[in-house]
């Protein structure tokens, strides 16, 4: 005679999964996994901190919230959604790292990602370098009539900030205007060969943001807000990210 | 941005070619970054990528890497993983993406993406791969002969020379 089935006993215990699955549309179909495992055999962060993204995900469906929000592993990985694409369920685990990273206290998150996020949060800027706009107006004016003077056929060439009615709304890595201005200008030099319609803002012109990274989601919002917001007072019709 | 690069290249606006490397026979290969192809616009922006990276370097000098487009790996400087402090693992985590550079054996990665361009740098001088990492921007207008020589503090020696605008 067949032994009798085992049966689980209690209430579940998952509390972090079933949150998460309330953020997310159709729940993130977190719990569709297969356990095929074709996650963590194509993610570079398999084997870091002995996580993989399959084993994260039972962890997550088993309950064991505990060691879901303390461990480091989800700031190893870049939440690339490599393993969303190769699922054959389109189960999204990288919400729910990027829900662990917003669980832990924001005083203990990365320093480095804090900082570059409270940065950002300075001034209207909104540079993870914590540039100010005026000294983003000097750099980019500065760097503009040097080559403006140097090289004959960019003597017209512009570099326009807060230019009402712009097509194009562009934004800015702030590495180089803090660090290699002269790299910002090969961009300008393709835009003005082809006769594009351009602005910078001077507020929101930065174009990363660690907040998001962070897991800060107001801190989140209040900066793209303020590039999104520029962008639409200036009128520009197409917010363009750069390269 | 690559839309519009390879919009503007089809419209004759950017006037680029390959001729400058006909004979150098630069070798090329890029990084899809994951926010703009996989997690965005998909294949379509890869191949606008591709389109573009062929039109200035040549078709026969630039080599793919396996896989590519939005089944791309990762190359880890995203996510915030440049600043999140744990850089054994964010070294680690670029293994991958530094074999599959090396396998093309290109002199050049273009990596038209800040996190993507600053983990590559950081990857070819860990594990000696002595690749260049390079921006799209001073690809497009080295082929179209206005890079100066103080724009090309990406480019290796190789190319330090080639088509320096007023030179």
């Amino acid at each position: 005679m067949a032994e009798e089935a085992i049966k689980l006993g209690g209430k579940r215990k998952s509390i972090f999964m079933d949150k998460v699955k309330k953020l997310l549309p159709d729940g993130g179909n977190l719990n569709l996994c297969l356990t095929c495992g074709t996650c963590s055999s194509g993610c570079p962060a398999t084997g870091l901190e002995n996580m993989d993204p399959r084993k994260f995900l039972r962890m997550a469906a088993l309950g064991m919230d505990e060691e879901l929000t303390s461990t480091p592993w989800v700031w190893m990985c870049t939440m690339c959604y490599r393993c969303v694409y190769a699922c054959p369920m389109q189960i999204d685990i990288p919400a729910l790292v990027y829900e662990a990273r917003a669980s832990w206290p924001r005083e203990t998150r990365p320093k480095g990602i804090v900082g570059s996020c409270d940065m950002a949060l300075r001034n209207e800027s909104c540079s993870a370098m914590g540039t100010p706009p005026d000294d983003f107006v000097f750099v980019v004016e500065d760097v503009l009539e040097e080559y403006r003077e140097t090289q004959p056929d960019f003597k017209d060439m512009e570099a326009p900030i807060d230019k009402k009615g712009a097509y194009f709304f562009l934004n800015q890595n702030s590495r180089e205007p803090v660090t290699e201005p002269d790299e910002m200008v090969p961009l300008w030099k393709i835009l003005h060969t082809v006769g594009a319609d351009w602005t910078y803002g001077s507020k929101g012109w930065a174009g990363e943001n660690y907040c998001m990274f962070l897991a800060d989601n107001d801190s989140w919002e209040k900066i793209v807000k303020t590039s999104i917001n520029t962008a639409k007072e200036l009128g520009c019709r197409v917010f363009l990210n750069t390269e | 941005m690559y839309q519009y690069y390879a919009k503007w290249i089809r419209e004759g606006k950017l006037k680029v070619n390959s001729d400058w490397n006909k004979d150098l026979k630069i070798k090329f290969t890029v990084q899809d970054p994951c926010q703009i192809v996989r997690k965005s616009y998909g294949d379509e922006v890869a191949d606008d990528l591709r389109y573009v990276v062929k039109s200035i370097v040549g078709e026969e000098n630039f080599i793919d890497m396996t896989p590519n487009k939005s089944n791309n790996y990762c190359c880890g400087g995203g996510g915030g993983a440049l600043q999140s402090g744990y850089k054994e693992q964010r070294l680690q985590y670029g293994i991958v993406k530094d074999k599959q550079i090396k396998v093309t054996k290109a002199d050049y990665c273009i990596a038209a993406c800040h996190n993507c361009h600053a983990q590559i740098h950081e990857l070819s001088e860990h594990y000696g791969g002595n690749y260049s990492v390079v921006h799209l921007w001073t690809l497009i207008c080295l082929s179209l002969g206005i890079l100066g020589e103080n724009e090309r503090a990406y480019l290796g020696d190789d190319l330090k020379e080639v088509a320096v605008y007023g030179a």
